[in-house]
């Protein structure tokens, strides 16, 4: 698969690596030249340093023939307009977006943007655990 | 009518100001403390401090009751998502943005922003205009831009070369203010006659620029 990563923070670049990892044809792009060096050694992709907001840079990252777009700037606002650039107008298939802040996220309702909200996997992880703690102390009344 | 305006600096004042002097309702969302306080004393507008993205302070600005909103920061995205959120949750029907990257022009129109300032294009627009044509000078703007005074040099080509005023089929909505030929000031009347190397100052609105330009020097 063709993979292009916007943005290359501590997301980005695990996620790079990841996919890398997996054998898939990886290009990330990030602003920030030194950003790259959170990519591990083994990381066997390209790297383009540029605005992803800008068009010819997702056009150097050949966004157009991307089987799939992950978009993880720390940037909620940059996030939504590289998401919505890949999907209305480059119709990459797949598009996932990381959420940073939850109040932001009501932009991509009604749209085939996919998203992933680290702070809502959290609470939801979090609510899980609690639940499980409270069924195990309930056993554990229960037993004796 | 109530606007919501997004920005910052003295573009956002004046419009303020404008928009307020024109009887309409304003709210601005800003997040700089300074700029708000500047912005709380110096006008009528309804002040919120805070991140023009977020839908609560939109929220707070009044965007359920809007009628339009401004999107006039330096930021792009920042521009795009306010009027994507405002159309989208909202549901304020007109929406303008200003694009600073005038690339973004196109995109921003494809993802559904109405009315879009590519000011950086205008801009060089201008600047390229003024460097092409030097016989064509623009003196000063008044009431924030809605009169200009400008200077037009005549060439020989150009068309009222040897009319006179009368026999001139001027635009409504620009006067001809005065003429200065080899250093003398003329204030012209129906009979006077133009001719090559005066100086004419003309007033009109910004709009009938271009028309006036082109009636003194036949582009």
């Amino acid at each position: 698969m063709y993979i292009v990563i916007i943005g290359c923070g501590k997301t980005g670049s695990a996620v790079a690596d990841l996919l890398s990892k997996n054998g898939e044809d990886v290009v990330v792009i990030d602003k920030d030249n030194s950003a790259f060096n959170k990519l591990s050694p083994d990381f066997t992709g390209f790297t383009i340093n540029g605005d992803a907001t800008e068009v010819e840079v997702l056009l150097e990252s050949k966004i157009n023939k991307a089987d799939m777009a992950i978009v993880t700037t720390e940037v909620d606002t940059v996030n939504s307009m590289v998401a919505q650039i890949a999907k209305d107008i480059y119709e990459v298939p797949k598009v996932i977006v990381k959420i940073n802040e939850p109040d932001k996220a009501t932009i991509y309702n009604n749209t085939d943007i996919l998203t992933i909200s680290p702070t809502d996997l959290f609470i939801d992880e979090l609510r899980d655990r609690l639940a499980k703690d409270d069924s195990e102390v309930l056993n554990e009344e229960s037993l004796t | 009518m109530k606007i919501i305006i997004v920005g910052d600096g003295k573009v956002t004042y004046h419009l303020i100001k404008n928009f307020i002097a024109k009887g309409y309702e304003v709210s601005v969302i800003n997040d700089n403390d300074e700029y708000c306080d500047y912005l709380a004393s110096k006008t009528n507008a309804l002040v919120i401090k805070g991140d023009g993205t977020n839908p609560y302070y939109l929220n707070q600005s009044g965007a359920n009751k809007a009628d339009i909103i401004l999107a006039l920061t330096d930021n792009d995205p920042d521009n795009l998502y306010i009027c994507q959120i405002a159309k989208s949750y909202f549901q304020i029907p007109k929406t303008f943005s200003v694009v600073n990257n005038p690339d973004n022009e196109e995109m921003f129109k494809e993802l559904g922003v109405e009315t879009i300032f590519n000011t950086t294009k205008l801009i060089s627009l201008l600047i390229e205009q003024r460097v092409e044509v030097s016989n064509v000078s623009n003196l000063i703007s008044i009431e924030e831009g809605r009169l200009n005074i400008s200077q037009v040099i005549l060439t020989s080509d150009s068309p009222i070369i040897g009319k006179t005023l009368k026999e001139i089929d001027l635009p409504h909505d620009i006067v001809f203010g005065c003429i200065i030929r080899d250093e003398q000031i003329l204030i012209p009347k129906g009979d006077t006659k133009l001719l090559e190397g005066d100086k004419t100052l003309i007033i009109t609105l910004p709009e009938k620029q271009a028309e006036a330009f082109e009636v003194l020097l036949g582009e």
